[in-house]
């Protein structure tokens, strides 16, 4: 579990989080919603430890990720897997050294168990036959399932995936959706999902949290976001005449 | 204030490079690899400046040396003292500066704008270490090599072109390549060309690791890179100068 308590963060005059608080349960895929420049990205870097919080604590199953000395930091990052925007897969490497690399800082594991776990992280996103391309070489659907092999690599506790559906089509997007919600719960994991998608959101959305001018507006999960009188979310997830109709025909008549 | 500002965050930088690195059997890997990138892949821009130099020096030396006093053998002397002392640790450095340079900027800092660098800190490594340090060694280990190649090379330029052109007689020459050798002077070359490899790699290190922005931004740190470790090769090449020479 993550608690966020009272977290603040600035850039120079620019107030860009305020007082948020907020818990991800584990085995849940918990969402973060909010207009572009509503926060979620600095959240999340606030979250994992790139940014620094200017105010509030981040709490990893207790521990105070940002009072915590560089060791003990090390070893909660190294209990975090994070599948990025762009899969931020390094150019230089093939595929499976890509999904070997945090294998190769911190396991111990021989050169042959190694292999044999990055082929099993591999295989369980459906990557087969591709592990001595390199990252140019695939589609973006197929880097982002190598991104997120690589993060369960080190069996992570913690799974933060920025934006997992964006430049990718309707299907693989609902591919990448599922992917995550079942490793989330195969490895009892707290996964954070930053998304713009609202498919994604009614499809999967267990734990949503609503940002909006970079304050906690809501939360709660699909069912309460469908029956929401909130307008600010309203206006945010039913922004289109299709979710619109969506929703009317997912609450059913009135 | 900027430049006091770049200064601090600099040093502040060296201290991550210089930080506990994670497994040391990768890094010698990487600074193998380094090796093969920075220096090997450089050799051959080096060869052929230095031959050229090399015969540039001598034509230009033999034709102002025109008094009957001044004996022949001076052309070799004055070649191999341009050579060791300044063409080749310091001008090759610079060579390099614009090549390396330019290369290790723009490669950390497209690492850094596709979040690369984000996702090595996320997973506990220390990217500044994993990604800088072995850069810093290799250089450090190939760039006297490639030094001591360009003065053979340049000395070489300079008897080829005495040969063929007859500016001065190739025996002349090489009776002056030997005269009043002080083999100091190559060592004092081997340790500017050790402080330059490191101002090299460093300097442009820096700019790419904290590049923001996109593509254009990777650019300008690429050209900003090479223009900082050329102003501080040439102030560290006087500094150097007037506390190994005087």
């Amino acid at each position: 579990m993550i608690e966020v308590l009272g977290l603040s963060k600035r850039f120079g005059d620019a107030r860009v989080l305020t007082d948020i608080t907020a818990t991800f349960s584990k085995g849940v895929v918990n969402q973060v919603i909010g207009k572009s420049g509503s926060g979620k990205s600095v959240l999340a870097k606030c979250i994992v430890g790139l940014h620094r919080p200017d105010e509030g604590r981040v709490l990893y199953d207790g521990r105070p990720f940002h009072e915590l000395d560089l060791a003990e930091k090390r070893t909660i990052r190294q209990e975090i897997g994070m599948l990025f925007q762009s899969a931020a897969l390094f150019d230089s490497m093939t595929v499976l050294d890509n999904v070997m690399f945090p294998l190769r800082m911190f396991a111990s594991m021989t050169a042959a168990e190694m292999e044999k776990r990055a082929r099993f992280c591999l295989e369980r996103v459906n990557i087969v036959g591709k592990d001595a391309l390199f990252p140019a070489e695939l589609s973006g659907g197929m880097q982002k399932r190598v991104g997120i092999a690589r993060a369960i690599a080190m069996n992570p506790k913690y799974l933060f995936c920025d934006e997992p559906n964006s430049g990718l089509d309707p299907q693989t997007s609902i591919l990448i959706d599922e992917l995550i919600k079942e490793i989330t719960e195969e490895y009892g994991t707290t996964t954070i999902v930053i998304t713009h998608d609202m498919n994604s959101v009614i499809e999967t959305g267990q734990n949503i949290l609503f940002l909006h001018t970079g304050r906690c507006w809501w939360t709660g999960d699909r069912d309460a976001l469908l029956a929401s009188d909130n307008e600010e979310l309203k206006a945010f997830v039913f922004a289109s005449e299709l979710m619109r109709q969506a929703r009317k025909g997912l609450l059913g008549p009135a | 204030m900027n430049i006091l500002y770049h200064v601090g965050r600099y040093f502040e930088f060296l201290g991550q490079v210089f930080g506990r690195p994670e497994r040391m059997s990768l890094y010698g890997r990487r600074v193998a690899e380094e090796i093969d990138q920075l220096g090997v892949k450089s050799l051959g821009i080096v060869a052929l400046l230095s031959v050229f130099m090399g015969a540039v020096i001598t034509i230009q030396t033999a034709s102002n040396i025109d008094a009957a006093w001044i004996p022949d053998y001076v052309v070799g002397f004055t070649a191999r003292q341009s050579v060791i002392l300044e063409f080749s640790p310091t001008i090759i450095s610079l060579i390099l500066a614009g090549k390396v340079g330019s290369n290790i900027a723009a490669e950390v800092g497209t690492m850094r704008v596709k979040e690369q660098i984000d996702a090595l800190d996320i997973m506990g490594v220390n990217s500044a270490s994993y990604l800088i340090l072995p850069k810093i060694v290799a250089a450090m280990l190939i760039n006297p090599f490639l030094i001591v190649i360009s003065m053979f090379l340049s000395i070489f330029g300079g008897w080829v072109v005495s040969g063929l052109t007859g500016v001065v007689a190739p025996n002349a020459y090489i009776e002056g390549l030997q005269w009043d050798f002080d083999p100091f002077t190559v060592t004092y070359a081997l340790i500017k060309t050790v402080v330059f490899a490191f101002i090299i790699t460093s300097v442009a290190a820096y700019h790419g690791y904290h590049t923001q922005g996109g593509a254009l931004e990777v650019g300008r740190s690429s050209t900003t890179a090479v223009v900082f470790s050329s102003v501080v090769i040439l102030i560290a090449n006087y500094m150097l100068t007037q506390l190994l020479l005087i």
